[in-house]
C-alpha cells in the first residue's frame, strides 16, 4: 500500500461493474482513493473495513436495497453519503434523503458534476478556527465538531453539523432554502429544495426537545429557516 | 362652475325633496302588493316544483297516489250503485205498503159513505171519514189523511196542510174515470213547521171527494242516511287501507330497487367491492345476483388493467434504470475522451466530438421518452405553485438565450406591466415555454422571435411568434404528433427529440390548459399556451388571440388549431382582428 497523501477515501457501492470501474477511473483521476463493493449485503462489511471518508451509493442494488444500506451506514456513522439514482421521481429521492443520504445525483451525470458533489462533501477537512456558538441551550464547538445540550453531547452527521453552524453563525438572519443549498450543499444554481427540508427535519429530530414545536431551528413561513432564540 | 350648476347638482343629489320624491313614495306603495304577489307566486312555484320533483323521483309516491285515486273512484261508483239499490228497494216496499193502506182506507171510507148516518150531510161524513181513517193510522203517524172536494162549495179535511198534496197529482186523480183508481207520487209533507219528504197516494172517493194518504218517508230517509254514512265510512277506510297496502307492497319492491340503485351508485363512485345482499330466489334476488356478477367482472377487469398499468409503469422505471446506468458509464467515458480530444488525431478528435453531441441527444431522447411514457401511464403529477407568468417567460427566454445567440436571433419579450400570477407547475411550464421558444428560433430563419404574455381575470396566456416558413394547412394539428418534423428534407440544426411539442401538449392538458398553433406558409407561425389562473378551474377563453393581430387586420385567413377543449374556429382571423384592434387582449374562444 503506497502511503501517498490522498484527498479522501471513497467507497463506491454499485452493482454495475462497468459504471463502478468508470467511477473509479474518474475519482482516481481527481486524486481520490476509491474502493468498491458490488453487493448490498457486503456493503457494511466493506464500509467497516475501508473506513471511507465518503460513500457513493447506488439506490438500486441486488441483495440489500440501497435505502437499507444507507440506513445501516447512518446508524453507525455520520460519514457523508451521496446517492446515485436513475429515478428522478419524487418518492425515491425523498426516501433516500430521509434514510440519511446527504445529497443525491441523478444518472446520467457528467464526471465534473460528480466530482463537484464529492468535493463539497469532503471540503470540511480544512481546519476551522476555534469558535464556540450558542443557540438557546445548544452549545456548538465548531473546531471540535461537537454539539452539546447542558453538557450532554449530541451526535450529528457532518452535514447536519454544517447546517446547524450555518444557521447559528448569523442568529437573527433568515436563510432561504436556496441560500442554505449554496452554503451547505455547494449548489450555485437553484436545486432541489427538498434537500433542505428533509435535513432540517433530521436535524430537528436530534436537537429539538420537541421536534413538533421546534425552538432551535425555526421555520419562517414563506421564507426559510433561522436559528431560534429560545 | 356656477351657482346654477350647484343647485342643479344638489337637487339631483337629494331626490327626497321635490316631486320626484312623491313619485318614488307612490312607487313604493304601489310596489308593495306587487311584491307580495310576486313572493306568493314564487312560493307557489317552488312548492309546485318540489311536489313535481318528488313525484318524478319517487316511484312509491306515484304508486300510492295512483292506487288512492283509482280505489277512490271505484269505491265512489260502487257506493253510488249500492245506495241507489237500497233506495229503490226501500221506496218500492213503501209504495207497496202505501197502496195497500190506501186501498183499505178507501174501502173503509166508501163503507162510511154508504152505511153511515144518513142524517149527517156530505160534509160531516167527510169529517167523520178523516177522523176514522186517521185513527187507523195510529199514534205513530204512519200516514196522514187528506180529503179534498172535487167540486166547489165543499170543504176538505186534512190532518196536515192541504197543500202537501201536489197539484199535479190532483190533476191526475180528478179526471180519472173510475172511483178508487190509485195514483202515486212523491211530495213534501207540510204541517206548520214540520217538513218531511213523503209519498202521497190518491184516488177518487166519490164524485165529490178525493181521498189522499200521505206517508212520511222519515224512516226511509234515516235508513238511507245510515246506509250512505256506512258506505262512506267503509269506503274511506277501504281506500286508506288500499293505500297502506299499496305502500307496503311497493315498499317491498322499491326498497330492494333503491338498495340496488345505492349499490350501483357506490360502485360507480369507485367502490369496487360493493355487492348487493341476495335474499331468496325471486326476481329481485336475480337482479342482485346479476348485479354482483357484473360488479365482480368489473372489479376483475379493473384489477387487470391496474396490474397492466402497474407493469407498464414498472417497465418504464426499469427501462429508465437499465438504460441510464450504461448511459452514465458511456457518458463519463465520452467526457474523459472529449476532455483530451486535442491530444488525439484530428479524425479521432472529430469522432469524439460526434460521440459527445450524439450522447447528449440520446440522453435528451431518453428523458423525453420517459416523460411521455409517464404521461401515457397517467403517472405524471403536478406540483403547483403561484408564479408570475412574466417570471416564467423571462426564465424560459433566459434558458434559450444561448441557442438564440448562436443562431443570431433576437427574442423580443412583450410582457404586461403588472404582475400576472397563476397557479402552475413551474418546471413543466418552463419546459413548455423553452420548447416553444427554441422551436421558434429554429424555424424563424434569422428573423426575430416575439414572446407575448397576457392575463385576464380567469386565465393567462403566452404566445410565441416566429416569422419563418410557417405551417401549412393541417400542420397546426400534425405538429403536436410524436416525432413529427416540419420538413423531413430540412437539415436538423439544433436537433430536438421530436417529442417536445407532444410533451408540451400533454403538460398543458395536465394543467387544464390549451396549447394551440396558428400558421401560414411564408408568414410564420404562432404557438399559444393558455392556462387557467387557479388550479382545477375550467378554461373558457384565452387573453391572447391565437392568430397574430397584424395577420388578422390584413383579413388573411391563417390556419389555426385548437388543442384541448377549445371551441373549433377559436381565433378565426376576422374576429381576432377586430378584437385585437380594439386594444386590450381579450377572450376569443
Amino acid at each position: 500500500m503506497p502511503d501517498t497523501p490522498m484527498k479522501g477515501r471513497v467507497l463506491v457501492v454499485d452493482d454495475d461493474l462497468a459504471l463502478a470501474e468508470m467511477l473509479g477511473i474518474v475519482l482516481r483521476g481527481e486524486g481520490f482513493e476509491p474502493s468498491f463493493v458490488h453487493d448490498g449485503d457486503k456493503a457494511m462489511e466493506a464500509f467497516r473495513e475501508t473506513k471511507p471518508d465518503l460513500v457513493l451509493l447506488d439506490l438500486m442494488l441486488p441483495g440489500a436495497d440501497g435505502i437499507d444500506v444507507c440506513r445501516q451506514i447512518r446508524a453507525e456513522s455520520g460519514v457523508p453519503i451521496v446517492m446515485l439514482t436513475a429515478k428522478s421521481d419524487t418518492v425515491d429521492i425523498v426516501l433516500g434523503l430521509e434514510s440519511g443520504a446527504d445529497d443525491y445525483i441523478v444518472k446520467p451525470f457528467k464526471p465534473k458534476e460528480l466530482v463537484a458533489r464529492v468535493r463539497v462533501r469532503l471540503r470540511r477537512t480544512e481546519e476551522p478556527a476555534p469558535e464556540v456558538l450558542q443557540i438557546g441551550d445548544i452549545t456548538i464547538d465548531v473546531a471540535g465538531h461537537s454539539v452539546r445540550r447542558d453538557g450532554e453531547p449530541i451526535s450529528l452527521t457532518p452535514l447536519e453539523f454544517d447546517l446547524l453552524v450555518a444557521l447559528a453563525r448569523k442568529p437573527r438572519q433568515v436563510f432561504t432554502r436556496e441560500v442554505l443549498l449554496e452554503q451547505v450543499w455547494g449548489y450555485r444554481h437553484a436545486a432541489d429544495t427538498r434537500l433542505v427540508n428533509v435535513h432540517v427535519q433530521r436535524l430537528r429530530a436530534k436537537i429539538e426537545k420537541d421536534p413538533e414545536h421546534p425552538e432551535v431551528v425555526v421555520t419562517v413561513r414563506g421564507v426559510g429557516y433561522k436559528a431560534g432564540t429560545a | 362652475m356656477t351657482d346654477d350648476d350647484d343647485t342643479r347638482h344638489a337637487s339631483v343629489a337629494q331626490p327626497d325633496g321635490g316631486p320626484g320624491a312623491a313619485r318614488s313614495r307612490w312607487h313604493r306603495i304601489a310596489a308593495f302588493p306587487l311584491r307580495c304577489y310576486l313572493t306568493a307566486q314564487r312560493g307557489a312555484r317552488a312548492l309546485v316544483r318540489a311536489v313535481h320533483s318528488r313525484w318524478r323521483r319517487s316511484l312509491q309516491l306515484r304508486v300510492v297516489t295512483t292506487t288512492l285515486l283509482i280505489s277512490a273512484l271505484v269505491t265512489a261508483v260502487l257506493g253510488f250503485f249500492l245506495v241507489q239499490q237500497v233506495l229503490t228497494g226501500l221506496l218500492d216496499a213503501k209504495r207497496e205498503a202505501a197502496l195497500n193502506d190506501h186501498k183499505t182506507g178507501l174501502d173503509t171510507a166508501v163503507s162510511i159513505m154508504q152505511e153511515g148516518d144518513q142524517s149527517t150531510d156530505q160534509d160531516g161524513r167527510a169529517k167523520e171519514i178523516t177522523t176514522e181513517l186517521s185513527n187507523h193510522s195510529g199514534t205513530t203517524g204512519l200516514y196522514e189523511v187528506v180529503i179534498l172536494p172535487t167540486v166547489g162549495g165543499l170543504r176538505g179535511y186534512a190532518t196536515v196542510e192541504e197543500s202537501s198534496v201536489p197539484q199535479r197529482l190532483r190533476d191526475e186523480v180528478r179526471p180519472s174515470p173510475e172511483l178508487g183508481e190509485q195514483y202515486v207520487t212523491y211530495t213534501q209533507i207540510v204541517d206548520d213547521d214540520y217538513r218531511a219528504p213523503g209519498l202521497v197516494v190518491g184516488a177518487r172517493l166519490s164524485n165529490t171527494y178525493e181521498l189522499y194518504y200521505l206517508f212520511p218517508l222519515d224512516h226511509e230517509q234515516q235508513m238511507l242516511d245510515l246506509v250512505q254514512n256506512t258506505v262512506f265510512f267503509v269506503g274511506t277506510v277501504l281506500i286508506l287501507l288500499l293505500a297502506v297496502i299499496a305502500y307496503i307492497v311497493t315498499r317491498q319492491v322499491v326498497n330492494p330497487v333503491r338498495a340496488a340503485a345505492g349499490s350501483a351508485e357506490r360502485l360507480a363512485a369507485g367502490d369496487l367491492s360493493e355487492r348487493m345482499k341476495v335474499r331468496g330466489e325471486d326476481d329481485l334476488a336475480r337482479l342482485a345476483l346479476s348485479f354482483n356478477d357484473m360488479a365482480g367482472n368489473l372489479q376483475e377487469k379493473i384489477r387487470e388493467l391496474e396490474e397492466l398499468s402497474q407493469v407498464q409503469r414498472q417497465f418504464a422505471s426499469d427501462v429508465s434504470h437499465e438504460l441510464r446506468t450504461p448511459l452514465t458509464t458511456i457518458r463519463m467515458a465520452g467526457d474523459l475522451l472529449y476532455e483530451d480530444r486535442d491530444e488525439l488525431e484530428p479524425h479521432m478528435g472529430r469522432s469524439v466530438e460526434l460521440l459527445q453531441s450524439q450522447l447528449e441527444r440520446f440522453e435528451e431522447l431518453l428523458a423525453d421518452l420517459l416523460e411521455i411514457s409517464r404521461h401515457d401511464a397517467g403517472a405524471a403529477t403536478l406540483s403547483m405553485e403561484r408564479v408570475d407568468v412574466r417570471d416564467a417567460v423571462m426564465k424560459a427566454v433566459g434558458d434559450a438565450e444561448q441557442i438564440a445567440e448562436k443562431s443570431g436571433i433576437k427574442v423580443v419579450m412583450r410582457l404586461p406591466a403588472e404582475p400576472c400570477t397563476a397557479e402552475f407547475d413551474a418546471r413543466r411550464i418552463n419546459r413548455i415555454l423553452r420548447n416553444l421558444i427554441v422551436n421558434a428560433i429554429e424555424h424563424s430563419e434569422g428573423k426575430d422571435v416575439i414572446v407575448t404574455a397576457a392575463g385576464d381575470r380567469d386565465a393567462v396566456a403566452v404566445g410565441v411568434r416566429d416569422f419563418g416558413v410557417g405551417l401549412k394547412e393541417g400542420e397546426e394539428h400534425l405538429c403536436f404528433d410524436r416525432f413529427w418534423r416540419a420538413d423531413p428534407a430540412r437539415a436538423r440544426t439544433t436537433g430536438g427529440t421530436g417529442l417536445g411539442l407532444a410533451i408540451a401538449k400533454e403538460d398543458a392538458q395536465l394543467h387544464g390548459g390549451w396549447l394551440q398553433a396558428w400558421g401560414m406558409p411564408g408568414k410564420g407561425s404562432q404557438f399559444r399556451l393558455s392556462l387557467p389562473r387557479r388550479e382545477g378551474q375550467e378554461l373558457r377563453g384565452s387573453p391572447l388571440p391565437l392568430a397574430p393581430p397584424e395577420m388578422a387586420t390584413g383579413r388573411v385567413r391563417g390556419f389555426s388549431a385548437t388543442m384541448g377543449e377549445g371551441a373549433p374556429g377559436a381565433g378565426s382571423a376576422d374576429t381576432v382582428g377586430e378584437r385585437a384592434e380594439a386594444g386590450a387582449p381579450e377572450e376569443v374562444s
